[in-house]
This record gives C-alpha cells, structure tokens and sequence, in this order.
C-alpha cells in the first residue's frame, strides 16, 4: 500500500514539474520574442543615428559599403524578380480572363491587374524575392562573424558593428526595395499584357494605354510606400538573427532558415495591415 | 621577486574585486589584478577557470557590474562612447581564432583600424600596414585572404592588425592554441620582441605552461574564476597551493560528489 502511494506521489510530482516546465518554456518563448522586436527597434534607432549623424562624429557609414550592399541586395535580384514577376503577371491574366469571361467582362481584365499589381503583387513579389535571397545572405553573413569573433574584433577596434554592417543594409534596401518595386511592376504589367494581347486580340499599345488611364499616382505611391517598409523589415530582421546566431553550423543553419521565414512572414502580415488601413478603410 | 621593469612602472590595468555571473552561476568571483606598464601578464588558468571571460571583460566587450576595471587609470563602466573610442585605440587585441575579416585580404584587414579612425591617405596606410606585416615576418603576404593562411600566418597576421595603431596595451587570446610547438615558440619570440621594439604592456591568456613560463614578467592563476595567486614566474613555480600545483603538474583535482547535485544532474531537474 505504502509502495502504491509512494509511487502516485513521484507520479504527481513528475506530472507538476512537467507542467511548470512547460509554463516556463512558454513563458521563455515569449520573453525572448519581446526581446527580439526589442533588438530590432534598438537596430534600427542606433542605424539611423549612424545614417544620420555618423560623419558629424568621423564615423560615417561608407558610401562605398552602400554600393556594395545595392549590388548584392538589388542589382544581382533582377534576373530572378524579372522572371517572376513577368510570370506573376501572364498567371493573373490568364486566371482573371477566364473567370471573368463567365461573366462576359475579361476585358476588364487590365484594370485587375493594373491596380493589383500596382499596390499589392509587385511589391510582394520583389519582398519575397528581397527577402528569400538576401534574408539568409545577410544572417548567414553575420551570422559567421559573429561566430568567428569577427564582430568582437569590429567592437574592440572602437568600429561599431552597427554602422559597419547594418546601416550600409538599411540605406541600400531604402534605395534599391522601390526600385526592384518599379521593375516587379513594370514586369508583371508586362508578362499580364503578353498573354492578354493574344488572348484579347488587342495591341500592346492598347494594352498599356488601358493600363496607364486607370492607374493614379496614388496606387503606385501605395506600393512604393510599402516597399520602404519591406525593406526595413528585411534588414532588421535578417541582422538581428545574424547577430543572434550561435551554436555552430548547426545553429548557423538555424538562424538563416529563421531569418527567411520571420522576413517573409513579416511582410505579408504588413502587407496585410497595410492593405486594411489603405483600402478597407 | 619583482624585476626592475615592474618595479619603478606604474599600473595600466587594475581590476578590483570583479564578480561576473552566467545566471545564478559566478563565473569571475572577486578578481583583483594590476597589470603594470612594459610587463608581460600571463593569465593561466585550465578550461572553464574564467580567464577567456576576464579578458572579454578588460577589452570591454561586456560591461561592469559588480567591481572595478580601470584601464590607463579610467574606469571603464563610467566612460562615455566617445571616451571609449579614444581608449580602445589604445589597445589592441588577438583573438584566439585571428578573427580576421574573412572577404578581406590580410592587407586590408590590417589596414582596417587605421581606415577607420584615421584620415591618412590610401599609400600611407598601406606602408603603415606593410611595416606591421614586416615586424610580424609577413610582408610580401598582404594580397593573400585569410582562408589561404596556416594557422601561425593567421595569429601573426591578427598581431599586425593588433599593433598597426600603435597601441599601449595588447591583449593575446591564447597565442599559442592551435600551432606546432616550433611554430608557437615562435610566437611567444614574437612577443617578447614587440614589447620590447614597440614597448608596449602585453596581456597574454593562456593555458600553455612552457609558453607561459617562457613569456610572462608575471602571471595570474584562475582556478574556477577566484584568482589563486599573482607573481613572478618563480614565485609561481615556488608556490606551494595544491591547486597550482595541481595546475602546474597537469593533474585533476578530486572533487567529493554531492548526492543531491548528482541526483539532479541524471534526473535534468525533473527530481
């Protein structure tokens, strides 16, 4: 009898401590998510003072990292955004034609993909794009130095990491998310134009005339305006998991495949909350 | 027994009662130690002894709470960042690995302080950085990446970068871990020869007793984050502390098991 109590209280303890362990683990969980948004806000305050008052303390952030960070972030994403932002477009000319048909309006086609494409699709594919490609570049990149003390090097030379490696990635997204916006844009217009002038029987011409009177300065302002934000998500985010990368190339790994999907994660709900205060209200 | 060179020098380094924690665990526990100007300080301690923390600790790459570190007479948890620029152009650090900067070649990687806190013009520094790669026996290997460079080549190649500000003080992150014996003495030769070409006080952290030994005016003792004893290198062969000694003969210390602690540890806490 003694024996069954004894063992129903170990039981009763296990089961407690498992459950406290698991509050804990929760509760963990979310206090380390409050210090990563944290993370990323002091990021991005300490890149702006560097931006913006670097060079009144002889510390700028160097045009030349700028340049490099535009090549890597926007110059070498064209081809890939390109293909798939002209294959976005032919895929949402091909699914609104048939749709609409049914109901006798395809022509009315070109204004969907217009305005889409103008305030939602193109910045979201050059986002995806952006962030796939250079969210785990950038986390892998400082991910490995800080793992080889490169960044603790940086620190003790008096370089702040921040200036070094984070500010020249906010300016170049700044610079370059708008334009790969103007370029996912242009494509995808255009890759929805290929398949509705032989689908249409109408001109390029026409199609782009179509497109141009109704598009407002205003739907492309709301996809540029999205795109600046994008691009701050990515680099915020990409850096803070570089900087908190630990563990080998175990945890490397780890916080690259992190980096892609907070990055990618993060700009579809903005997108999202975007999209609800610019069109819903 | 002080030799004439710490006597008459005064400190450039002074750490007093630091105590550093890794959650409920002390990690540093009430450290005091004076680092003299000129002197080689050797801090010795086996794995996990806290010496590689105290040195993250006196290069400031974590900051002060609990104790003092006052580096060239400023004490460095009140100093403000532009304070802290100044003084950290004063020192230069090795870190175990080289961390050197890997898209960089060594060149550029030890022209990098000097691009950064300097105005100089472009050939200045680069005859700057050829004359520190020539005090560390690697001229002519500046165009090389560092992933081209063996493992002495490297640790050489972090002391250029160390030094190419002229600094006051060095910090070693074990010099010799990693390297061929031949290849480690040359190190610590390379050592003793800066100090003296360059005068500077030179911080070495290390688990190697022959290089300690060979290297240090005097040496720290860790053992389990407490300091065990400060002195000549004579002074440290004489002592007669079971830990040093224990040290100093590459023997284990017994430690008596606490059941409960034991206990624990199988059970990861659940018991």
């Amino acid at each position: 009898m003694s024996h069954c109590l004894n063992g129903l209280a170990v039981a009763t303890e296990l089961y407690h401590n498992t459950v406290r362990r698991s509050i804990e683990t929760l509760g963990r969980r979310f206090a380390a998510g409050i210090e990563d948004i944290g993370h990323c806000a002091a990021l991005l305050a300490e890149s702006a003072f560097w931006i913006l008052l670097g060079r009144w303390f002889k510390q700028r952030v160097r045009s030349s990292a700028v340049i490099q960070e535009m090549m890597n972030i926007g110059v070498n994403a064209v081809p890939v955004l390109t293909i798939l932002a002209l294959a976005n477009g032919a895929m949402m000319a091909m699914q609104g034609i048939y749709t609409l048909r049914e109901f006798g309006g395809e022509s009315q086609v070109i204004s969907g993909i217009a305005l889409s494409v103008t305030r939602e699709f193109g910045v979201l594919i050059a986002g995806i794009v952006v962030a796939a490609r250079s969210g785990s570049a950038i986390a892998a990149r400082i991910g490995t130095m800080q793992m080889a003390q490169e960044i603790d090097a940086l620190r003790v030379m008096g370089i702040s990491p921040v200036r070094y490696l984070v500010a020249p990635i906010l300016v170049a997204m700044l610079i370059m998310m708008p334009l790969l916006t103007v370029l996912s844009n242009t494509m995808a217009i255009l890759g929805g134009g290929a398949f509705s002038v032989m689908e249409l029987h109408i001109s390029l011409g026409t199609y782009i005339e179509r497109v141009l009177t109704v598009l407002a300065p205003s739907d492309l302002m709301q996809g540029l305006g999205k795109s600046l934000v994008f691009g701050v998500l990515i680099a915020l985010l990409a850096s803070s998991n570089g900087f908190s990368a630990n563990g080998g190339a175990e945890g490397l790994g780890r916080a690259t495949t992190r980096s892609v999907v907070l990055c990618i994660g993060a700009i579809v709900v903005a997108d999202m909350i975007f999209t609800f205060f610019l069109v819903v209200r | 027994m002080n030799s004439p060179r710490q006597q008459a020098a005064a400190p450039v380094i002074e750490v007093e009662n630091l105590v550093t924690c890794y959650g409920e665990q002390r990690i540093l526990d009430d450290v005091s130690l004076t680092v003299n100007e000129g002197e080689i300080m050797v801090i010795m301690g086996g794995s996990g002894s806290g010496k590689s923390t105290l040195l993250r600790y006196l290069v400031g790459l974590h900051s002060v709470n609990q104790g003092v570190i006052r580096i060239l007479g400023k004490d460095i948890s009140k100093l403000r960042s532009g304070e802290w620029l100044q003084l950290r152009k004063k020192i230069g650090v090795s870190f175990q690995g080289g961390a050197l900067f890997n898209s960089m070649n060594v060149g550029d990687n030890v022209c990098m302080p000097l691009r950064e806190h300097t105005s100089l013009d472009e050939r200045t520094m680069r005859i700057i950085s050829r004359m520190k790669l020539e005090v560390v026996n690697l001229s002519g290997f500046e165009h090389l990446m560092p992933a081209q460079l063996s493992g002495g080549m490297v640790k050489r190649a972090a002391l250029a970068r160390a030094i190419v500000m002229d600094p006051t003080i060095v910090f070693f992150d074990e010099p010799s871990a990693g390297l061929d014996p031949v290849v480690a003495s040359e190190l610590d030769e390379l050592i003793l020869q800066i100090r003296d070409a360059l005068n500077v006080t030179v911080v070495v952290v290390t688990h190697e007793l022959e290089s300690a030994f060979k290297i240090a005016d005097r040496m720290a003792i860790l053992d389990r984050g407490r300091v065990l004893m400060v002195g000549s290198v004579d002074e440290v062969r004489q002592s007669n502390d079971q830990r040093v000694r224990n040290l100093l003969n590459r023997k284990s210390a017994q430690e008596p098991v606490n059941a409960d602690d034991y206990l624990r540890r199988l059970t990861g806490g659940v018991m």
